[in-house]
């Protein structure tokens, strides 16, 4: 009968300790700025294009090949009297949610910066009704990033060592 | 334990499938039951339905590509199972590991140990037959943790933070305090399963003397981890081949005396409190600054034509990665040992002669993940 009481009594203390729950739909926990949903592309506010050139870079790295990456010529170059200085331009892009398994790998292997886990909570909260509507194309990605709404935080292996 | 009263009658045995979609299976296993009544005549476990073919995937890709798989091998322990990986293709790449990385690799090894050591509290609490409430224990103290690797490594599960020769990118600044934050919750956790289970008389009656293998059948099925160490036999990677920094740790393998449920639960539970120790000594030892990866990295690994076995201690157990190279930048074969698969074996020997309901209890004291049975 002791060891019955010592496990009510253990219960029991827990009653006088705060809830460690949260009210989750509702109350949303504050996410670490390293947090990893999924993959989204960067806008570069200066130029206003994305910092994308669709190298291919990411694509070829990725494990689960959830990618697709199309490029074009860059409409907005100097050579025709814009303003950027990229040659090539990201066309289009689209990333199967479904499918990629968040490895930060795309991130690792960018050279341009252009692209970026998304590490707000709308990243965590994509379910669909049909899992064709997670394949995310190129407006659907860069969005985000276009209202400056991603927190930017890119590890890089390279940068490291 | 059949009586010679339940002899007189000639009843018909029953064979009972359990699983594979089932709450006290673990996750996706199907077994069947012959019984008698209530007593288990014989188990026909039927395992593969998670069989992703993860070992043959990684064959197809690069080393850094297969870390992820690696984490879906043991969703539980994801830092243990990238650890063998990695070690692996380091020993095959004769890479040299910065001391500071391997402290850390270390600590958030042995929290990802606390850590499914609490859930398998949790699971085995909710298979004796107490609803809910250990269940619930073990995830509040597993919170703790996870939230402090998602703020390390970004993710709360499949982690793929290690990277052959170091680390990903460096843990954060305010990382030792964090930790030692999260080792006191943890170790007002282990006070509160103790409590709860240890002395209870009802659990007790329970567990002890259920499930029981002796020491010699254990090593004959290759069992590892804790379920062995529970029968007696002091086999630990940790010390017996001491890999990372381990060698200049003190601390004590936990044996069981029995071989039985309730020690295969015991054992967990003095494992806790000693990978406190050792995540305290490593936070001492582990030195602030430095770096985490080697200085010269080539953009793409490759390795020697060669071979390695490398086994390093998870939770579950031995868990060892066989790495075959020949020179490319991918595996030419690579072949995981899984703890758990081993440890299965064993469930016949210790469930023939039990009641139906020991048996869920012994298949839940060897505490298996199925993704780590059928990889």
């Amino acid at each position: 009968m002791k060891g019955i009481a010592k496990s009510l009594l253990t219960t029991l203390s827990t009653f006088s300790r705060k809830p460690v729950t949260r009210d989750y739909p509702n109350v949303h926990k504050a996410l670490p700025e390293r947090d990893r949903a999924f993959p989204l592309l960067l806008w570069d506010q200066d130029i206003d294009e994305p910092f994308c050139t669709g190298c291919h870079a990411c694509e070829r790295a990725c494990p689960v090949e959830c990618m697709t990456v199309l490029m074009k010529d860059n409409p907005n170059h100097k050579s025709v009297g814009g303003t950027s200085s990229r040659r090539k331009i990201i066309d289009k892009f689209w990333i199967d949610y479904a499918r990629c398994m968040r490895c930060n790998i795309c991130v690792e292997v960018c050279n341009f910066d252009a692209i970026a886990m998304n590490n707000t909570w709308t990243g965590h909260e994509t379910s669909v009704h049909d899992r064709k509507d997670l394949v995310m194309d190129l407006q659907m990605l860069l969005s985000q990033s276009h209202a400056g709404a991603i927190k930017e935080w890119v590890p890089v292996m390279a940068r490291l060592t | 334990m059949v009586t010679e009263r339940a002899r007189e009658f000639d009843t018909q045995d029953l064979l009972i499938n359990v699983g594979p979609q089932h709450p006290s299976t673990h996750g996706v296993f199907r077994m069947v039951l012959e019984i008698d009544g209530e007593l288990v005549k014989d188990v026909i476990p039927y395992i593969g339905y998670l069989h992703r073919g993860a070992e043959k995937l990684c064959e197809t890709m690069d080393y850094r590509q297969g870390i992820g798989f690696m984490d879906r091998t043991e969703y539980l322990a994801a830092f243990n199972a990238e650890l063998s990986y990695v070690m692996a293709v380091e020993a095959l790449a004769g890479l040299e590991v910065p001391e500071r990385a391997q402290w850390i690799r270390m600590i958030l090894c042995e929290l990802n140990r606390i850590s499914s050591h609490f859930m398998f509290m949790g699971a085995f609490g909710v298979d004796t037959g107490v609803m809910g409430t250990p269940f619930i224990y073990g995830w509040r103290e597993r919170e703790g943790i996870i939230d402090l690797f998602e703020e390390i490594s970004g993710d709360r599960m499949m982690y793929a933070y290690f990277r052959p020769g170091g680390l990903a990118w460096d843990v954060t600044t305010n990382f030792k305090a964090r930790v030692r934050e999260v080792l006191k919750s943890i170790t007002q956790g282990i006070k509160d399963f103790d409590g709860l289970f240890t002395e209870n008389e009802i659990f007790v009656a329970r567990t002890k003397g259920v499930g029981y293998i002796s020491a010699e059948d254990a090593i004959d099925y290759g069992m590892s981890g804790p379920s062995l160490r529970a029968s007696g036999v002091p086999m630990d990677v940790r010390q017996d081949e001491p890999y990372l920094k381990y060698a200049e740790i003190d601390f004590k393998v936990i044996t069981g005396e029995h071989g039985d449920v309730f020690d295969r639960y015991y054992c967990r539970l003095q494992e806790l409190r000693e990978s406190v120790k050792i995540i305290e000594q490593c936070l001492a030892k582990m030195p602030d600054t430095g770096p985490i990866m080697p200085e010269k990295m080539p953009r793409m690994l490759r390795t020697p034509p060669g071979e390695v076995y490398i086994r390093t201690e998870a939770p579950r157990g031995e868990y060892g990665v066989y790495l075959v190279s020949n020179g490319g930048n991918r595996p030419y074969r690579l072949k995981v040992r899984s703890a758990c698969l081993s440890n299965l074996q064993a469930l016949k020997q210790m469930s023939v002669g039990q009641y139906v309901a020991d048996a869920i209890l012994v298949l839940g004291s060897i505490d298996i993940v199925l993704s780590e049975v059928d990889r």
